[in-house]
């Protein structure tokens, strides 16, 4: 469970690999990093490792043999880990199978690749100590903060990075872009129509699916299905508590109703004859699905008004998502939605992605649409 | 190699799994009903239901469905009684019904979500499925007469 909700497995395995033997790269804007093989094969992996080791690794960010990791494992996280989860974790991955595997050299550039540059890095930017109760807020609450800012290490994606790639610890959690996707803001500056509830949390974490905001995909897919899927429902809701306070859903949140039938009342536009090309578009691929007749929305049918997608401060999800469609394992249950990569031109595309923040928010428009199109449709084609 | 629950039935899908999965229902799996219509997931003609889910066949790969429950045409109602079925033939909808069997599964799916759909209702989750014959009208009928029979079974349930 512990080792879910750190989503160990999710950067430890490369596609297709065998669980928690490594290889996945890592594109940081230093280079790719690959992650190490943590099965216990004494030669690859981390077999010879003791618990010690382990734990200094963990709550340091120092190897087994004294060198300093790169903070893409996120021990500025697992510092905050009590001894007993550290524990527990390495008795986890310990009893997995070994596998007898090396990851392919990083990519990190000279001088940057000295570990030793780590030292400094870490003085700068590193404070080792295990997670504080805040004593004014309930014990679920704490609970939350232990699990987010520990070992499920949110603030790894959703808080900004300066620019030697520390976290901005004084923005936590203010969004940022990760391997071409946005991580959202989880601040009260989110901007969503209606804010992230503890219930629409609960919901998005445990299922991927949320009624009022849409469903996971990118990155965030397997951290839902593969990692936190270990976890208990009551873990899941400690975690929705934290963030709905992060994000004030309490205070912002009093006219959810409203908002709702007032976005809904778009959900029908371009099902009429239109002469709009983009709202052609959007019928003949797109409102048979995404149309909610209210007074609220399916979750099965993704509300477009309402969906996170169209309102952050670029198109680039939405892009992603169009072209690359979602499988079974990326968004909500049971739900798949088709790549239209071979089916809509770039420009289709960029048309229907001012369509829908023309018509679906009160944003202004995304600027440079067709570029980000033809450079994500690049890269998408690149990694097949 | 993936597999498929495909009409209530465990297939395994033997050819590459970035195939659209209207060409494995048709060639592989020899069920012809669906149909092939522009490709490019923009008429509707290919559409089946996954995991009770309308999906355009033609764009969507095997891949992303792995695992899934797939319900053609031909598994919509193993007698081909349908409710939606049965109100199509006895309203006669279709001229020369080549859009018909992707027709029939997209507003079964209607159904299932909105068991009285108003004509805005029909006209959003319709919208994506052509009839070049502009058998409209009567598409509507049979939806609502379909409509109307399956909420007087539910409600004699």
């Amino acid at each position: 469970m512990l080792s879910g909700a750190g989503y160990c497995a999710v950067c430890h395995t490369r596609a297709g690999g065998e669980p928690f033997a490594g290889g996945y790269g890592l594109a940081t804007p230093f280079g790719t990093i690959y992650s190490t093989n943590i099965t216990p094969d004494p030669a690859t992996g981390i077999g010879n490792w003791s618990e010690a080791a382990f734990a200094r690794a963990m709550h340091e960010g120092v190897a087994r043999d004294g060198s300093h990791l790169f903070p893409a494992f996120p021990y500025d996280h697992f510092t905050k880990v009590s001894d007993d989860d550290v524990k527990a974790v390495y008795a986890y991955i310990m009893t997995r199978p070994p596998v007898s595997t090396s990851p392919p050299p990083n990519t990190i550039p000279f001088p940057l690749n000295i570990r030793i540059f780590q030292e400094g890095w870490k003085l700068l930017f590193f404070r080792s100590g295990r997670y504080q109760p805040d004593t004014t807020k309930t014990a679920e609450w704490n609970r939350g903060a232990y699990l987010a800012e520990g070992l499920s290490h949110c603030g790894g994606c959703h808080t900004p990075r300066n620019t030697l790639g520390a976290e901005k610890v004084h923005d936590a959690y203010a969004g940022d872009m990760v391997d071409g996707w946005v991580a959202p803001t989880l601040t009260d500056s989110n901007p969503s129509p209606v804010p992230w509830t503890q219930g629409e949390l609960f919901s998005y974490l445990r299922s991927g699916a949320s009624p009022l905001h849409g469903v996971s995909g990118g990155p965030m897919a397997p951290v839902i299905h593969t990692g936190l899927a270990a976890v208990p429902d009551a873990d899941i809701q400690a975690q929705a508590v934290y963030f709905a306070d992060i994000d004030q859903a309490a205070v912002r949140g009093s006219a959810v109703e409203a908002v709702v039938r007032s976005r809904l009342a778009t959900s029908h536009l371009g099902s009429g004859q239109e002469y709009d090309p983009a709202a052609r578009l959007y019928a003949g691929a797109c409102i048979g699905c995404h149309y909610n007749a209210g007074p609220m929305p399916l979750t099965v049918r993704p509300e477009l008004a309402l969906n996170s997608a169209l309102t952050l401060p670029t198109p680039a999800n939405f892009i992603r998502v169009v072209l690359g469609g979602l499988s079974l394992q990326d968004g909500g249950p049971g739900l798949v939605m088709p790549a239209y990569a071979s089916a809509f031109t770039d420009a289709d595309v960029a048309r229907l992605a001012a369509y829908l923040r023309r018509t679906r928010t009160d944003r202004p428009p995304w600027a440079d649409v067709d570029k980000q199109v033809a450079a994500i449709r690049e890269q998408l084609a690149g990694s097949r | 190699m993936t597999t498929l629950l495909l009409n209530g039935k465990t297939v395994s899908i033997k050819g590459p799994d970035d195939s659209p999965l209207l060409w494995t229902i048709r060639d592989e799996i020899g069920l012809k009903g669906t149909k092939y219509g522009c490709g490019i997931g923009m008429c509707g003609a290919c559409t089946v239901h996954v995991n009770g889910r309308p999906a355009r066949s033609c764009i969507t790969t095997v891949r992303s469905v792995a695992g899934a429950a797939v319900t053609t045409i031909e598994g919509l109602d193993p007698a081909g009684q349908h409710s939606v079925q049965k109100a199509w033939i006895e309203l006669q909808v279709p001229q020369c019904g080549y859009c018909q069997s992707g027709q029939i599964m997209q507003a079964a799916a209607l159904l299932a979500d909105y068991p009285d759909p108003t004509d805005q209702d029909i006209n959003a989750v319709m919208a994506g499925n052509l009839c070049r014959c502009m058998a409209y009208i009567r598409i509507r009928n049979a939806i609502k007469l379909a409509a109307t029979r399956m909420r007087k079974d539910t409600s004699q349930k």
